[in-house]
């Protein structure tokens, strides 16, 4: 649960979205809009934890942030999945599998050959087999977003969050994230069928329209929650039709 | 609603003071510089003392972060050492042999220049006043305590410390520290503890090899000039002017060289968020005060070594 105002990262002191208030519900798919520069990245590394607001309260799975030792705090964040944007922050010295194995290696404390069962496993689920040994630098752009999610599937997340991960994808590889996203929200093989929450940011909610269950806005620096794919219809702010690319009238 | 928070990642140096930022901003021009000609000469004494002001404050927020810095690692040395030993461990042998073994053919080459230019010389010029048998004191004095490991520490800093501070900082611009902490790593143990512990032992290891080379190939270029001295005389002399405090105060010196070469490189790749093009300028202001900090604690040995 959100009840914060999210800062920026550059700038820690100034507020950048005022008066979030957000539960997301487990199983839950949210969709949150925003126009480019709107703060979403930072809404979400605050949501994830790696950022503090600049006041308010938020919850993880029920635990307040502030009150948290580091102990509790790097487990609570280990619960949490996050997709960065811009080609996913991978680790460019090492391979694609070696991206993968790292946070397995590192919390279970073992070689890399002990997960390299799992690290396949998420690999071949994500449709990355072929370049397992490559460096991300090596792959397509679009590709190294996929490579971030199955990065960060290695930790079997109960919440994922998403950076904007069909921003520079094709309309194939468009379906295939919504496909996979939303078979992860119904219950998917790589996380053993368990359902898991998902929280897409971006700045076009059209391929969102039919995963999506649940939609926010971030619009001039305030947090908007539209509800329910029904109420997009009746949401009348100008934003929502930016980012629905849909006509309006001057 | 509690008192506002400021965000902050955990390598995060502390903020500054109101006032560091207040003269960092103020327009003052360093004097001597000022070409104007109509400043009075009270607004130029308030420019210099401005400067001044500026210059110790810099000094003192730097000093201050990287105190921080350096404490941070301490305490994740002292508490998570052997957390994810099967990840962090082999960082510390890549980078012991980063630090120390690659670095070998310089080091000779370095330790045989050493070795012609002070122990041929000094060694010539001993047996031309008769005064050989000070030889092995001479050269523990001036290669074990002294040259070797302040030597050692400025090849490594050149060839290693450069290159922790493009690395880091190229990591950090690319958001590379954050998605760590994402993955619940912590960067502090995964990024610079493998280097402090790695620059340590790697500059340990490389100094006594570079004595030992010195002291060897140094006295085959007395030899060479036909200097009348033994080799066992010669290395009588040294064991009889080596101590057993040589022995842990180089231990103590070389590892703390490494250490502190460790912690301002990547201090300076990591502690704030860089965008690329001031990788290059962190990398010069690493170097510098790398090179300040060994030789301040060179000078700190010195008066250990004056007491003993």
């Amino acid at each position: 649960m959100l009840d914060v105002s999210i800062a920026a990262s550059h700038a820690p002191e100034f507020p950048v979205i005022e008066g979030v208030d957000w539960t997301v519900q487990a199983g839950d798919f949210w969709v949150v809009g925003g126009s480019s520069g709107s703060g979403k990245s930072d809404l979400l590394a605050t949501a994830a934890g790696l950022l503090r607001p600049v006041r308010g309260v938020h919850r993880l799975f029920g635990q307040e942030l502030i009150q948290l030792d580091e102990e509790e705090l790097i487990r609570q964040r280990r619960r949490v999945g996050l997709v960065f944007g811009n080609e996913g922050r991978l680790f460019n010295q090492l391979s694609i599998a070696e991206n993968l194995a790292l946070p397995l290696c590192y919390h279970r404390n073992c070689a890399a050959p002990e997960v390299r069962d799992r690290v396949e496993e998420i690999l071949e689920h994500t449709g990355l087999s072929a370049m397992a040994n490559r460096t991300p630098a090596s792959v397509n752009r679009s590709l190294r977003s996929r490579v971030a999610l199955a990065r960060a599937l290695t930790l079997q997340p109960e919440l994922l969050l998403l950076d904007n991960p069909v921003r520079e994808s094709d309309p194939t590889q468009r379906r295939w994230w919504i496909e996979f996203l939303s078979g992860l929200c119904a219950g998917h093989a790589v996380l053993s069928r368990r359902h898991t929450t998902i929280v897409v940011a971006t700045d076009d909610f059209r391929p969102w329209l039919g995963a999506g269950e649940k939609f926010a806005l971030i619009a001039r620096n305030r947090w908007l929650t539209i509800g329910t794919r029904p109420a997009l219809a009746g949401c009348a702010e100008p934003l929502l039709r930016e980012l629905l690319h849909e006509e309006t009238s001057p | 609603m509690g008192p506002p928070l400021k965000c902050r990642t955990a390598v995060d140096p502390p903020t500054g003071a109101t006032y560091f930022a207040a003269v960092r901003n103020a327009p003052v021009s360093t004097p001597g510089f000022d070409s104007s000609s109509d400043v009075t000469q009270d607004r130029w004494a308030r420019r210099y003392l401005n400067w001044i002001g500026w210059r110790i404050l810099r000094l003192i927020n730097t000093i201050r972060g990287l105190g921080a810095f350096g404490l941070i690692t301490l305490g994740v040395m002292a508490t998570k050492f052997k957390t994810a030993s099967h990840v962090i461990h082999p960082l510390i042998r890549a980078q012991i042999h980063r630090a120390g073994v690659r670095l070998l053919p310089i080091v000779s080459f370095v330790a045989l220049a050493l070795g012609l230019v002070v122990i041929g010389q000094t060694v010539a010029l001993l047996s031309r006043v008769g005064a050989t048998t000070y030889a092995g004191t001479i050269m523990v004095t001036v290669v074990v305590r002294e040259l070797g490991p302040l030597i050692t520490a400025l090849l490594v800093l050149a060839r290693i410390g450069t290159a922790i501070v493009i690395e880091l900082g190229t990591a950090r611009a690319l958001g590379e520290v954050e998605a760590l902490e994402a993955l619940g790593i912590d960067p502090i143990h995964y990024l610079v503890m493998p280097r402090v512990v790695g620059l340590a032992l790697g500059i340990f290891s490389l100094t006594v090899y570079l004595i030992l080379m010195t002291l060897v190939g140094g006295y085959l270029f007395a030899f060479l000039q036909d200097v009348p001295l033994m080799p066992g005389d010669y290395f009588s002399q040294l064991a009889t002017a080596l101590r057993w405090e040589d022995f842990v105060l180089l231990a103590l010196k070389t590892c703390a060289f490494g250490a502190i070469i460790a912690v301002v490189t990547c201090y300076h790749g990591l502690a704030r968020p860089l965008r690329i093009q001031e990788v290059a300028e962190a990398t010069t202001r690493a170097v510098v005060e790398s090179l300040v900090a060994c030789t301040v604690l060179d000078a700190l040995f010195i008066i250990v070594y004056l007491l003993m």
